[in-house]
């Protein structure tokens, strides 16, 4: 009854759901989503300059991402830059990877599924990458949780008890960066950040401590791909972007019901 | 035989591009006493204080006594924190895992009743005694305050120098203190300093603080005053 792609989209879109919670929970907390974005658009870019160098091109969004969230953390003093800046980096990025995908020679690029995502092509060979890439992220998360947090309450109580700022920067830009890479295949670069945000925005108003709303985003990411990959099954709409247009109808159902 | 400073600074100097935010500071925290830093605004008392607990890069020398355990609360926490965060799991989160533990921490603070009680909707005060309560966790040698009554109204103020100093009392631990509050530098100091980008003067504010004319005289928030001190080098204070 369920097709073999079909089902081989829904297993790779969980796992990038909860490879996703943690994750989009750290960048809601900090308040982050554009160096998300920023990091996602330096995805366009890096897949290029892969393609015209004839490699992966998962190794070249790899480089690119972690060099431009890099970049970002270690330019702007604290690592929380005004958003005028992640603005500029986030889309001159994008700008510069359009244009280097039009001019670099050899270069085909399927624009339309970079930007918004292919998971209905995806193959065994890639669902074990995204596997073998998202238990890497979420093993280096949870080794490195406790700091995280720490992190992100307060950098200056972290630094005083004689935590890290250096690795806690690293953990969460290089991990942004491969998350990125996995995720793309899934809802394209343009939509990453709402792959992000959306569920662990959705579930801020049901938890009371962090690693709750961890798993309730996990939850949440889930039922967004298993509902957007039927909507696109049934009315035969684009999969990645259903998977956030569902995300987005639970954002509003659970925050309209906490105002009340 | 002197007792080994908690820390020794020499020489710090905190520049940001060109402009010298700390000018060749020097000062020692000896153990158990409570030292205050006072200064005008702009003074540089943040810089020094993230410089103490390695925030900031400066140069000069800046020695921590062997094995020193810091315990820290910040002016406050980012505004409104979007994580949840039960005041509970936030002393946890200092490394405690024993929960009585950490309940006994919290009573001792006047926080008891707040261990469920998500950091977000802590009041100062609360947010004040909760910090605190993080911060002696650690069993520190030294609490190192950066306005701890900042936003407090005075019974709040008075309240907090109270359990201030009944935990001094109890355990010994050093208070390096910045505050704007002069009646309480007075009541509560054994030394103070006061910072102008360098230090314009340190000394002990006691018998300043007997004196009822004083008081009268600068009350409690007339900036900085002549406490009894040497005056090192130049001071442009006015």
């Amino acid at each position: 009854m369920i097709d073999p792609f079909l089902l081989k989209a829904a297993v790779a879109g969980l796992l990038v759901a909860w490879v996703a919670a943690p994750l989009g929970c750290l960048v809601v907390w900090r308040r982050m989503a554009y160096f998300g974005d920023a990091t996602g658009h330096a995805a366009l870019l890096g897949v290029a300059l892969a393609l015209s160098f004839s490699m992966p091109p998962i190794v070249g969004v790899v480089v690119v991402a972690s060099a431009m969230a890099l970049t970002i953390t270690f330019a702007t003093r604290g690592g929380f830059a005004a958003d005028t800046m992640l603005g500029v980096f986030s889309h001159a990025a994008l700008a510069i990877g359009l244009v280097v995908a039009a001019v670099l020679p050899g270069v085909r690029l399927n624009l339309i599924n970079t930007l918004l995502g292919d998971i209905l092509t995806v193959s065994t060979s890639e669902i074990i990458w995204i596997a073998t890439g998202g238990g890497a992220i979420l093993a280096v998360i949870a080794s490195a949780w406790r700091g995280l947090l720490n992190a992100t309450l307060s950098p200056e109580l972290m630094a005083a008890e004689g935590g890290s700022l250096l690795r806690d920067k690293l953990v969460f830009t290089l991990s942004l960066a491969l998350f990125v890479a996995l995720a793309m295949k899934l809802v394209g670069i343009l939509l990453i950040t709402a792959m992000l945000i959306l569920p662990a925005a959705a579930a801020a108003p049901l938890a009371r401590t962090p690693e709750r709303m961890v798993a309730i985003t996990a939850l949440i990411g889930s039922l967004s791909v298993l509902g957007g990959l039927w909507m696109s099954w049934e009315a035969d709409t684009p999969a990645g972007p259903s998977i956030i247009v569902v995300a987005t109808l639970i954002f509003v159902f659970t925050a309209l019901g906490s105002k009340k | 035989m002197p007792k080994t400073p908690l820390i020794a600074a020499k020489g710090l100097t905190v520049k940001r591009g060109k402009r010298v935010l700390l000018d060749s500071v020097d000062f020692e925290i000896l153990p158990g006493e409570a030292l205050t830093l006072i200064g005008p605004n702009g003074a540089g008392k943040t810089t020094l204080i993230r410089a103490l607990i390695g925030m900031v890069p400066f140069s000069g020398s800046l020695i921590r006594r062997k094995g020193l355990r810091l315990g820290y609360t910040p002016q406050k926490l980012p505004l409104e924190q979007l994580i949840p965060m039960p005041v509970d799991r936030f002393i946890a989160l200092s490394g405690e895992r024993n929960r009585a533990r950490r309940r006994e921490m919290l009573s001792r603070c006047g926080a008891e009743s707040l261990q469920d009680t998500q950091m977000a909707a802590l009041s100062g005060g609360e947010t004040q005694r909760v910090l605190l309560a993080r911060a002696l966790m650690r069993a520190p040698d030294l609490l190192i305050l950066d306005e701890p009554t900042q936003g407090l109204d005075s019974p709040g103020e008075a309240r907090f120098y109270q359990l201030l100093s009944d935990i001094r009392a109890e355990t010994g631990v050093a208070v390096f203190m910045v505050s704007h509050d002069l009646h309480m530098v007075m009541a509560q100091s054994d030394r103070v300093i006061c910072l102008n980008q360098h230090i314009c003067c340190s000394g002990t504010p006691g018998v300043v603080a007997e004196d009822p004319n004083y008081l009268q005289l600068f009350g409690p928030r007339a900036g900085i005053a002549p406490y009894q001190h040497h005056h090192h080098e130049h001071c442009d204070h006015d």
